[in-house]
């Protein structure tokens, strides 16, 4: 009995380094045709992460504004329903939020008698957008608020309603402050477009998740699968940090 | 137009508990300059910028050619669209040129047709003395010339009544002339004017009443003549004598 049990400890541990204790980047060798058919596979899923996060920018940059006007009113209950939205979404953790939207939201409508089927994919949208309009409202509402009171006040003078006080003078102005931390925010929304792989959404995280299942290479293709995370969000940095150079300069002009 | 363009009866105005105006009786007739003075923090900015909805006034009536200001959005839009106003701080809009400036109100406000608009800008810059600065952005322009440019905006909606609040206090002093300069020339064409200034001489040439506040009241009121020669309050005279003397 002892003496199998001292013949398995080697046999264990061997077995143990002959699968994943060991690299193994053969599975994503792209010299291989095996490996290059993961890598495919692993990449295949770029597509979505970026549309994903691409819709619920446009989104959640649509409705970031309309939450961050009623902060700026000078009625208290408006601003009042601002600082509500902001405070309950931000204190909202991305993962129950998805699994609400993405399992409860459904119900919801069902019991108003309204038949809406929620996707992975609009399921994944819906509660980026949500999340992020939190955070894009707040961009807004500091951007608007940097433009001087005078400018709201001239504006008025020469007859000009609410929105084309906003329309014409004050986002124009507040653009500069707002685009370069909105475009920021994006970097956010495409890291946690990464939740969106534990409601089956076929997007980068899913693929290096369904990947390892079949190769048992977790350490080679989580690696890659950060690779790909690294490129696309230094890329966008890039795009922020160009914007910026450029909004300075206007600034300056 | 009616024969009183502005009219204030017993308007009251507080600041939280702070009671920053105290029963305001002003009339100002058509055509009328009136200039008001008074130390910083007195309430002039203030009353001026009741008149057309910038603050808002608790206590009292603002009749503005022959429309009460009260809370209905008509009434507030109706009363702007008599009322110009030019500020201290000139108030231009930084990313518009100084044309743009003067077309925006016309056309998004009035609905007026571009060129209209560009013909009625070009006249009034002509008037304020700048069209060759027409496609600058203010920025580029001189503290008097940005004033000029605010005049001219405020011109351009043809209001009837203009309301200039310290519009010299900002500018350097070798600027402040050339500003007055067009003030003193829209007094002579007929403007109806309320002018918050201490430029006393352009008040004695221009005014038609002066009024001096303190602490958020109107102390005294009265033609340039007597107002200057025998102000009858202390308070008057010490303020008088304290700006007169440079
Ligand atoms: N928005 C405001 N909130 C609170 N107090 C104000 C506000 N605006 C002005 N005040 C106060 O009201 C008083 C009168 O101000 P103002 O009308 O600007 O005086 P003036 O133009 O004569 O210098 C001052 O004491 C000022 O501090
Ligand atoms: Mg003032």
């Amino acid at each position: 009995m002892k003496k199998i049990f001292v013949f398995l400890i080697p046999v264990l541990l061997l077995a143990g380094c002959s699968s994943s204790s060991t690299w193994g980047w053969y599975v994503i060798d792209p010299r291989t045709e095996n490996g290059w058919i993961n890598v495919k596979f692993l990449l295949s899923g770029m597509g979505d992460t970026i549309l994903i996060s691409v819709i619920a920018a446009v989104i959640s940059i649509v409705v970031g504004l309309v939450v961050a006007l009623p902060a700026l009113s000078e009625r208290r209950w408006l601003r009042i329903v601002n600082r509500i939205y902001v405070e309950f979404v931000r204190a909202i953790p991305l993962l129950p939020m998805l699994f609400w939207v993405f399992y409860g939201l459904p119900i919801v409508f069902k019991s108003m008698g309204m038949n809406v089927p929620i996707d992975p994919f609009w399921g994944a949208v819906i509660t980026l957008a949500l999340s992020d309009s939190a955070f894009t409202a707040e961009i807004y509402r500091a951007g608007i608020q940097s433009i001087a009171k005078g400018q709201t006040e001239a504006a008025q003078t020469i007859g000009l309603n609410y929105l084309q006080t906003m329309r014409y003078v004050i986002l124009p102005q507040a653009i500069r402050r707002i685009l370069p931390p909105l475009a920021n925010q994006f970097i956010y929304i495409v890291k946690m477009s990464a939740f969106a792989s534990v409601i089956g959404m076929q997007e980068l995280t899913r693929r290096a998740n369904e990947l390892v299942v079949t190769e048992y290479r977790p350490l080679e293709i989580y690696s890659l699968l950060v690779l790909e995370y690294l490129v696309l969000v230094l890329i966008i940095s890039a795009g922020v940090r160009w914007l910026e150079r450029k909004m300075g300069a206007d600034e300056r002009e | 137009m009616a024969q009183t363009a502005i009219e204030l009866v017993g308007v009251n105005k507080w600041f939280g508990t702070f009671h920053v105006l105290k029963d305001i009786n002003l009339t100002v007739g058509t055509g009328e300059k009136v200039v008001i003075c008074g130390p910083s923090g007195s309430g002039k900015s203030t009353v001026v910028r009741c008149i057309n909805r910038l603050e808002e006034h608790q206590k009292g009536q603002i009749v503005v050619d022959g429309t009460e200001l009260t809370n209905d959005p008509q009434s507030v839009a109706a009363i702007r669209s008599e009322v110009g106003m030019v500020f201290q701080q000139f108030n231009l809009f930084p990313h518009l040129t100084v044309l743009e400036n003067l077309t925006l109100g016309p056309i998004k406000a009035r609905g007026m047709s571009r060129t209209d608009a560009k013909a009625k800008a070009m006249q009034y810059l002509e008037r304020v003395h700048i069209p060759d600065q027409a496609n600058k952005r203010p920025g580029q322009l001189s503290g008097g010339q940005q004033q000029r440019v605010a005049i001219a905006r405020s011109l351009c909606m043809e209001p009837k009544v203009l309301l200039f609040d310290e519009p010299t206090s900002a500018l350097d002093p070798e600027m402040i002339s050339e500003v007055l300069d067009v003030m003193v020339g829209l007094a002579e064409e007929g403007m109806t004017m309320v002018v918050v200034t201490h430029e006393m001489g352009f008040a004695r040439k221009v005014a038609d009443n002066m009024v001096f506040m303190d602490a958020g009241e109107i102390v005294e009121q009265g033609p340039p003549e007597t107002f200057f020669a025998a102000p009858k309050s202390d308070r008057c005279r010490k303020f008088l004598s304290q700006i007169l003397q440079h």
